[in-house]
């Protein structure tokens, strides 16, 4: 079964870019997903850029409104994601707690809808 | 009633609670028909599970998906022939642990762990669970719902944990259990009969996991804690249903024989050396029952258990009830310049105020 595992963190939250810690918190990124990837669990993951380059559209009475801006103004944005291939919860939970941003951040993991069912 | 045990051995066979117990449910309904007409059949176990297994195939071949799946249900037409062996020599294997594992799974609310639990675990019908939590029951029956679903579309395993994560997995069971006991325990006499039963639920189910894992001694300080509790029911109210606190009981309405069990329970838990809350909650209460009266409490004991318990569990709950123990044996003063330092970061529990109200009177 696959689950996504959405990151989400508080844009001050963690360490700060260009910093020794910064760099400390990508080996850990690159170590985690060459667990994954020799785990056989890895399907695909990737980060975001920061939410000021975040656009939001939507379409209401066939009327495209385009937002400059993320979709919800919360404290946590979502950063980045992997996609898991697991066989159960408790697999995907066990990888998702891996995720270095689980440290300082929040890892929401959820199933991804299966059509076959 | 054998009730979780036949649904735990479904959902084995099954991989899927939500058709176990629906099954389950259905071959319950046709026992009462077959019973009452035929007599109770000789092992009223092996017949209620035969039934059930052939009411969740006859749900699965109706199911539009079925020749996709028919594969995966192979087995069950398998197994059909080794499952209708003689009535007699039938044992049922005990599957119960990987139900209360997953009934009591971290990723569901604990509110959705303690419906399921009773449900499926327990054995009460959703109205009776609804009635204890004085809900309506469609309310308990999403609720049920929506655990049921969550527990299938994500995938949540049906397994006993490894050794590894078993202890903090044991941890959210035991919480569902004393979350359980606790909703019982605080019913008063103007309460529901099924809101007091929960406290005889729960004491079942824990000690059917203590049977299931022997060894574990926080399982026994849970059980022990829960008995030296429920050993108290006939003191702590007045005929006209009023609250009587501990130090008005009537020692001799306490049950001798719980408490007895319970002491026992305690004192070979904290042999084993792995000192977790519940002991130490226990241990506590098994001080209460050692004393022959209120005014013979051994409170410098009492006061050593909420040191240790503090370090296990550092919350301003447990500081509070530590002071309350202190306030025996303390001036009235040093109690008060303590609590005052608590108050700030407990503005919220109503006992705080009870408390300082009854030292400064």
């Amino acid at each position: 079964m696959k689950y996504m595992a959405l990151i989400y963190a508080a844009e001050n939250a963690g360490p700060q870019y260009d910093t020794d810690e910064f760099n400390q918190l990508i080996e850990e990124y690159q170590s985690a997903t060459e667990q994954f990837e020799s785990d056989g669990v890895l399907v695909s993951g990737d980060a975001l850029q920061d939410i000021n380059t975040a656009t939001t559209i939507s379409i209401r009475e066939g009327k495209t409104e385009t937002i400059d801006g993320p979709f919800a103004e919360t404290k946590e944005q979502l950063g980045g994601y992997y996609l898991f291939d697991c066989e159960s919860l408790d697999q995907a939970l066990k990888y998702a707690a891996m995720i270095p941003s689980a440290k300082y951040g929040r890892i929401e993991v959820r199933p991804l809808m299966d059509y076959s069912e | 009633m054998h009730w979780g045990r036949i649904v735990a051995l479904l959902a084995n066979l099954l991989k899927d609670i939500g058709l176990a117990e629906d099954a389950m449910q259905d071959a319950f309904e046709s026992a009462l028909v077959h019973w009452k007409k035929n007599g109770i059949p000789q092992n009223p176990q092996a017949w209620l599970f035969t039934t059930a297994k052939h009411k969740a195939l006859d749900k699965l071949r109706r199911a539009q998906n079925y020749h996709l799946k028919q594969q995966q249900y192979q087995h069950l037409l398998d197994t059909k022939s080794s499952s209708e062996i003689s009535e007699e020599d039938y044992s049922i294997p005990d599957e119960r642990l990987r139900l209360i594992f997953t009934c009591c799974h971290p990723a569901l609310d604990s509110s959705t762990a303690v419906a399921l639990t009773l449900r499926l675990l327990g054995g009460l019908t959703t109205s009776e669970i609804a009635k204890a939590y004085l809900l309506r029951t469609d309310t308990m029956a999403q609720r049920l719902v929506r655990g049921k679903r969550k527990i299938k579309q994500a995938s949540v395993p049906y397994i006993i944990p490894e050794k590894t994560e078993f202890s903090g997995r044991l941890d959210s069971v035991l919480t569902v259990l004393y979350l359980i006991f606790n909703a019982g325990y605080s019913a008063t006499s103007r309460d529901t009969a099924q809101r007091q039963e929960l406290c005889q639920e729960a004491l079942r189910l824990t000690q059917i996991l203590l049977r299931l894992c022997a060894e574990e001694s926080e399982v026994k300080g849970l059980l022990a804690l829960m008995l030296l509790h429920d050993s108290r029911q006939a003191a702590r109210f007045s005929q006209q249903g009023e609250y009587i606190p501990l130090e008005l009981q009537k020692r001799s309405l306490w049950g001798q024989q719980q408490q007895d069990k319970g002491l026992q329970l305690v004192q070979s838990a904290l042999k084993q050396g792995q000192i977790g809350s519940y002991q130490l909650q226990a241990a506590i209460s098994a001080i209460h029952a050692e004393a022959e009266d209120y005014s013979s409490t051994n409170w410098h004991e009492i006061i050593l258990v909420y040191d240790e318990l503090l370090k296990a569990n550092p919350t301003n709950v447990v500081r509070l009830n530590r002071l309350v123990a202190v306030s025996q044996v303390e001036s009235p003063m040093k109690v008060i310049k303590e609590l005052n330092q608590l108050e700030s970061s407990l503005k919220k529990l109503p006992t705080i105020l009870c408390c300082k109200g009854r030292f400064i009177s």
